[in-house]
């Protein structure tokens, strides 16, 4: 019994060894380092699954065709393998009614840190929601960059600025009362604290990007109290940056000069009514509400969003909405979590697909669908990567 | 007897304007137009006054009698560029004419000029902006609550934004215009915009002939660069008016070619050029009186008096085309003098 007792302790090692072996050839078989007599698969084709390091974003589809230009960011970043989950936020116009999943997607944005999202339609009985957004999490600074696109056919060409807009305060304060029956006071309020914010801001900015010229925005000659005291802040910050050269201008002779001579311009500094304007114009002058993205930034947390802030409800679920804004937004998002090989991928990707001209939208003279477009840029990516 | 009914006629026809040389390059351009109106043999005389500021005691700022009587008496009033002196405690000469007069609409046509190139040529501008000129956002209530917090008060009214819709489409039916979009920002500014747009669509309903929209005033500078061609009149309050007049002028080619008119109660009518008054310009005579001579053939048509307007129309198209003798903004070498007599010539044939 004690030779059996220790033959059947061998026997068990012996099974256990032999397991064990069996193991490791397995897995050497499969390892991708050696192949046997198998063609040699490439595993750039499936990417591998990464395990861990994934960061959560807030996605908030919005309304009109919101909801389409998602669907293009989702596919994108599931084909790239890209490592972000999105926490999905249906807010639109019938969820608006329910303050619950509006403090839901406030508290979303501010776990997260990071957000990517539509535009969201103002319910008829609701304070706007956009402006909200910003308010309550005070993502002070709107950047949207305007830069020409060869392959775009636009009346100027050579347009590389950058609109920097104060995102809380100015004339978003919703702040209006009809004092008597016919007479409406609407207040802008201009505070010299995020005035000197949003003008440090902007130079920081410059300097990071090594951009010249900073130009404030204003028209003090009539508000010369309110956008006064814009202009006097951006004064002062400017005089910390000496590197920088700053101008002003009145915004009615930018709004000018912006379809004369746009070319002019470097980075512009502005409350938030005239950067709406501005932004805007820039955006059509380059190629439209589709292909112009943007930033916005608060204390600890990113917002990135198209540009121009458009839903185009009548086009909604007709798929056929431009998501190329919505897509360079999504690659600036992947910059900001430092995925800077995927972002600078999915820029470098959109970029060619509108310079080429190989996919063209409705807004850029074609009558390609959403669904078009995003293969175009998935393709691109597999035949950059 | 046919002598004597044409003098007749002619002396019924002849109209007396106030005019309002103003400064810097004013006087200069002022006096193109007077020749160029004489070669048409346009049946005005002109009424010439100065306009400058006064600051009475209770801190209210007027302009001088004489040139508000003339206005009152004449209706008609043609007006240069003129400059406000900075931090001498004036409100701007502009606004305290606007005040005076009870200017409340302001009409910028932004149509493209043949022989000035901008990248917006090709389509053809052809639009005009109809301006609410008294309140909105140049109301000048501002405070500062407590330090470095300032409150700027935008006020609207109803009466006032009725007002400009009414000369809105009455103006868009006298000349055959068929769209009128309402610009405004009223997801932002609920009550104050939403209350100018209330009025719009009052207005409106009476003139279902003329086809009315309302657009956000973003998405209208969005497309407005992207095609100019497809916009016809358009209406909106104070600054937004302010802003995209400035920017139509922009798409025709600038200030210097943009005439513009001031509508007031009882018929007043004043005619302005909205550029500035170019100091530089002044020793060598060399500004452009283009802009003043634009306003003042939208004087003419106001009056009536379409055929000279026309005559005129077609002599300063025709030298813009040929681009032999015209100013310097727009890209040629003659003075003032010469650009208007060269238009006199093509009057006379």
């Amino acid at each position: 019994s004690g030779i059996n007792a220790e033959y059947r302790e061998f026997q068990t090692f012996q099974h256990y060894f032999k397991q064990i072996n069996l193991r490791t050839m397995l897995r050497r078989i499969s390892s991708p380092a050696v192949s046997i007599g198998r063609a040699a698969v490439s595993t750039s084709a499936v990417p591998r699954t990464k395990y861990g390091g994934k960061t959560t974003v807030t996605l908030i589809p919005g309304d009109g065709v919101g909801p389409e230009l998602a669907e293009s960011v989702t596919t994108i970043f599931k084909e790239m393998a890209v490592p972000v989950e999105f926490e999905k936020i249906e807010l639109n116009r019938e969820q608006m009614k329910d303050e619950g999943s509006f403090d839901y997607a406030i508290k979303s944005l501010k776990r997260n840190g990071v957000g990517l999202k539509g535009v969201i339609n103002r319910s008829a009985d609701f304070r706007h929601h956009n402006l909200e957004f910003r308010g309550g999490l005070d993502v002070y600074a709107n950047v949207v960059r305007c830069m020409s696109f060869e392959g775009i056919q636009t009346h100027h060409t050579g347009i590389d600025l950058i609109a920097i807009r104060e995102n809380t305060e100015g004339e978003y304060s919703s702040l209006e009362h009809e004092s008597v029956s016919g007479v409406v006071e609407s207040l802008k309020i201009i505070t010299q604290e995020k005035s000197m914010r949003i003008a440090k801001f902007a130079f920081d900015y410059a300097r990071e990007h090594n951009r010249k010229k900073v130009t404030c925005i204003h028209k003090a000659n009539i508000m010369k109290l309110s956008d006064g005291l814009f202009k006097a802040c951006c004064k002062e910050v400017s005089e910390d940056y000496p590197m920088i050269e700053y101008e002003e201008q009145i915004v009615d002779n930018t709004c000018q000069q912006l379809v004369i001579n746009p070319q002019q311009f470097d980075v512009m500094v502005m409350p938030n009514l005239y950067g709406n304007l501005v932004s805007n114009l820039a955006a059509g002058l380059v190629g439209g509400a589709g292909v112009v993205p943007s930033k916005s930034y608060g204390e600890n947390i990113a917002v990135f969003e198209p540009g121009a802030r458009h839903t185009w409800m009548e086009m909604k679920g007709m798929y056929v909405a431009n998501p190329a804004a919505m897509v360079l937004s999504s690659a600036f998002m992947l910059k900001h979590l430092q995925l800077h090989e995927a972002g600078d991928l999915l820029i470098k990707a959109v970029n060619n697909v509108l310079n080429k001209r190989s996919c063209l939208t409705i807004d850029l003279g074609g009558n390609a669908s959403t669904h078009d477009m995003t293969k175009a840029i998935l393709s691109e990516v597999e035949h950059l990567a | 007897m046919f002598l004597s009914r044409a003098l007749r006629s002619s002396c019924r026809s002849l109209h007396t304007v106030t005019l309002f040389p103003g400064d810097g390059i004013g006087p200069q351009i002022s006096e193109s137009v007077k020749k160029i109106f004489d070669a048409a043999e346009v049946p005005i005389q002109w009424e010439e006054r100065q306009v400058y500021p006064i600051l009475e005691p209770n801190g209210k700022t007027r302009i001088p009698d004489d040139a508000v009587e003339s206005i009152f008496k004449n209706k008609i009033g043609l007006k240069g560029p003129m400059r406000t002196a900075i931090g001498k405690g004036h409100v701007s000469l502009n606004l305290t004419i606007r005040r005076t007069f009870g200017l409340y609409a302001n009409v910028r046509p932004a149509k493209s000029v043949p022989g000035v190139i901008t990248p917006y040529s090709k389509e053809g501008v052809d639009c005009v902006i109809m301006r609410e000129n008294t309140e909105g956002e140049y109301s000048g209530i501002e405070h500062q609550v407590v330090p470095g917090v300032v409150q700027s008060v935008k006020l609207i009214t109803r009466d006032a934004s009725r007002n400009v819709a009414e000369y809105a489409f009455q103006y868009a039916q006298d000349h055959g215009r068929k769209n009128i979009v309402a610009l405004h920002k009223a997801n932002i500014m609920k009550m104050s915009d939403g209350m100018f747009l209330e009025q719009c669509r009052e207005v409106a309903a009476r003139y279902p002939e003329i086809n009315y929209r309302e657009m956000y005033l973003d998405s209208a500078c969005l497309k407005i660069v992207s095609d100019p061609s497809k916009f016809d009149v358009m209406l909106m309050p104070n600054l937004y008016g302010d802003i995209f007049s400035d920017l139509t002028a922009g798409l025709i080619g600038g200030l210097g070619l943009a005439p513009s008119g001031n509508m007031g109660k009882d018929g007043i009518a004043i005619y302005e050029a909205v550029h500035g008054t170019a100091d530089d310009l002044v020793e060598a005579n060399k500004g452009n009186p283009t802009a003043l001579l634009m306003s003042g053939l939208m004087m003419l048509r106001h009056m009536g008096l379409k055929s000279q307007a026309d005559k005129i129309e077609a002599a300063v198209l025709e030298t813009l085309t040929e681009r032999k003798v015209i100013t310097g903004d727009i890209g040629g070498t003659a003075t003032n003098p010469e650009y208007a007599d060269e238009i006199c010539r093509k009057i006379r044939g």
